[in-house]
C-alpha cells in the first residue's frame, strides 16, 4: 500500500514537471534550440568581445585557441569558477584528513586477502592507467574529458594499488605537496596574467592553430595543473579513508 | 528513428534500475545496480552529443565511486553485504 501510494506520488510529479516545461517560452522542444538567440552562441563561436564569427578548425588567432569549447569556458571565461572548484576539492581534501588522520596510521585490515595474480597484474595495470589519465589530462583542449576525469583517473590507479595490495601505503607527503604547489601555481598564473594583461586569469600567451597540441594559451598548462591537484586531493582522501590510528 | 528507440530502452531500463537499487536487500547489490544506472547515464550522454559530460560520469560515478564503495563494504566487519 505504501509503495503503491509512492508510485503514485512519483507519477503524479513526474506528469506535473513535464506538463510544466513542455513546449515552454523558456524550455523548447529537445534538440531544437534556437543557439544564436542565446549567450552559449558567444562560447560557440569563441568570441565575446567582437563580432561573431565561424571558427574553422586550422584556423590561427582566435580569442581561445581551443577545439573543445567546454575547455575554452571551463579553463578560459570562467577560469575563476574552476579555481573555486578546485578549492572546494582542496577544502574537502584537507577536511577528510583533518577528521580522519593522526600522526601514526596503519592499513585497515581487509576481509580478503589479495592474490598474488591480483597484486602483478594491478601493478601492470597502474602505469597504463596513469598514462591514460595523463594523456586526457594534457588533452583537455583538443578532445572531451580534461583536468577533472584526467586527476580521476590518476586517483583510480592509486585505489587499484590500494584495493591489490593490502600492505601498501602511497608517499602520501609527496602527495600533500604536489596539492599545495599545483594550487599555489594556478592562483601565480592568475596573477601573471593580472599582470601582464590587465585581468586575473587573463589567457597572456599566443592562441595558436586551433587544433595543435601546443596551442590555446594557458589553458592547457591550467588543465594539466588541475589534474595533478584533483589527483593528488582524492588520492589523499583514499589514503585517509583506508588508513586508521596506530591503537596503542 | 533508431536513436529514439535506443532512447526509450535506455530510459525505462535507467528507472528499472534506479527502483532496483534502492529496493534491494544486499548493500552490494545496491551498488551494482547504481553502477549499472552511471554507465547506462554515459551512453544517455554520448547519445545527447555530451561527451565531456559522460567522460566525467564514466570516471567519476560508474569507476570511483563504486571502486570506493565497494571497497568499504568489503573491508567493514559485522555489516550484511
Amino acid at each position: 500500500m505504501k509503495k503503491f501510494l509512492a508510485l503514485l506520488a512519483v507519477i503524479a510529479l513526474g506528469v506535473g514537471i513535464i506538463k510544466t516545461l513542455d513546449n515552454n517560452v523558456s524550455f523548447p522542444k529537445y534538440g531544437e534550440a534556437v543557439i544564436e538567440s542565446r549567450v552559449s552562441n558567444f562560447y560557440i563561436k569563441k568570441n565575446v568581445t567582437e563580432e561573431n564569427s565561424e571558427v574553422l578548425f586550422g584556423g590561427s588567432d582566435y580569442e581561445t585557441g581551443s577545439a573543445n569549447f567546454v575547455t575554452s569556458i571551463v579553463a578560459n571565461y570562467r577560469s575563476f569558477d574552476t579555481l573555486g572548484e578546485v578549492t572546494v576539492l582542496f577544502i574537502s581534501a584537507f577536511g577528510v584528513a583533518l577528521l580522519l588522520g593522526s600522526k601514526e596510521q596503519k592499513r585497515l585490515e581487509l576481509n580478503f586477502k589479495p592474490n598474488f595474480m591480483l597484486q602483478v597484474g594491478s601493478r601492470a595495470l597502474f602505469a597504463i592507467i596513469v598514462m591514460v589519465g595523463l594523456y586526457i589530462s594534457i588533452h583537455g583542449h583538443l578532445t572531451p574529458g580534461g583536468g577533472f576525469p584526467g586527476g580521476t583517473i590518476i586517483a583510480a590507479s592509486v585505489l587499484l594499488l590500494y584495493l591489490s595490495n593490502d600492505k601498501f601505503r602511497t608517499n602520501i607527503r609527496g602527495f600533500r605537496f604536489m596539492q599545495s604547489i599545483t594550487g599555489a601555481l594556478y592562483v601565480i598564473i592568475g596573477l601573471v596574467g593580472l599582470f601582464v594583461s590587465g585581468f586575473f586569469l587573463e589567457n597572456f600567451l599566443g592562441t595558436g592553430i586551433v587544433g595543435n597540441l601546443f596551442s590555446a594559451g594557458i589553458i592547457p598548462i591550467v588543465y594539466i595543473i588541475i589534474g595533478l591537484k584533483v589527483g593528488s586531493d582524492f588520492s589523499i582522501i583514499i589514503d585517509s579513508f583506508l588508513t586508521k590510528e596506530v591503537s596503542k | 528513428m533508431f536513436n529514439t528507440v535506443i532512447e526509450v530502452i535506455l530510459g525505462l531500463l535507467l528507472l528499472f534500475l534506479a527502483y532496483k537499487a534502492i529496493d534491494s536487500k544486499e548493500l552490494i547489490k545496491s551498488v551494482m545496480y547504481l553502477s549499472a544506472v552511471s554507465m547506462l547515464s554515459v551512453v544517455g550522454f554520448a547519445l545527447m552529443q555530451a561527451p565531456d559530460v559522460a567522460v566525467t560520469e564514466a570516471v567519476i560515478g560508474s569507476g570511483m565511486v563504486t571502486a570506493l564503495f565497494v571497497f568499504t563494504l568489503l573491508s567493514r566487519k559485522g555489516v550484511k553485504r
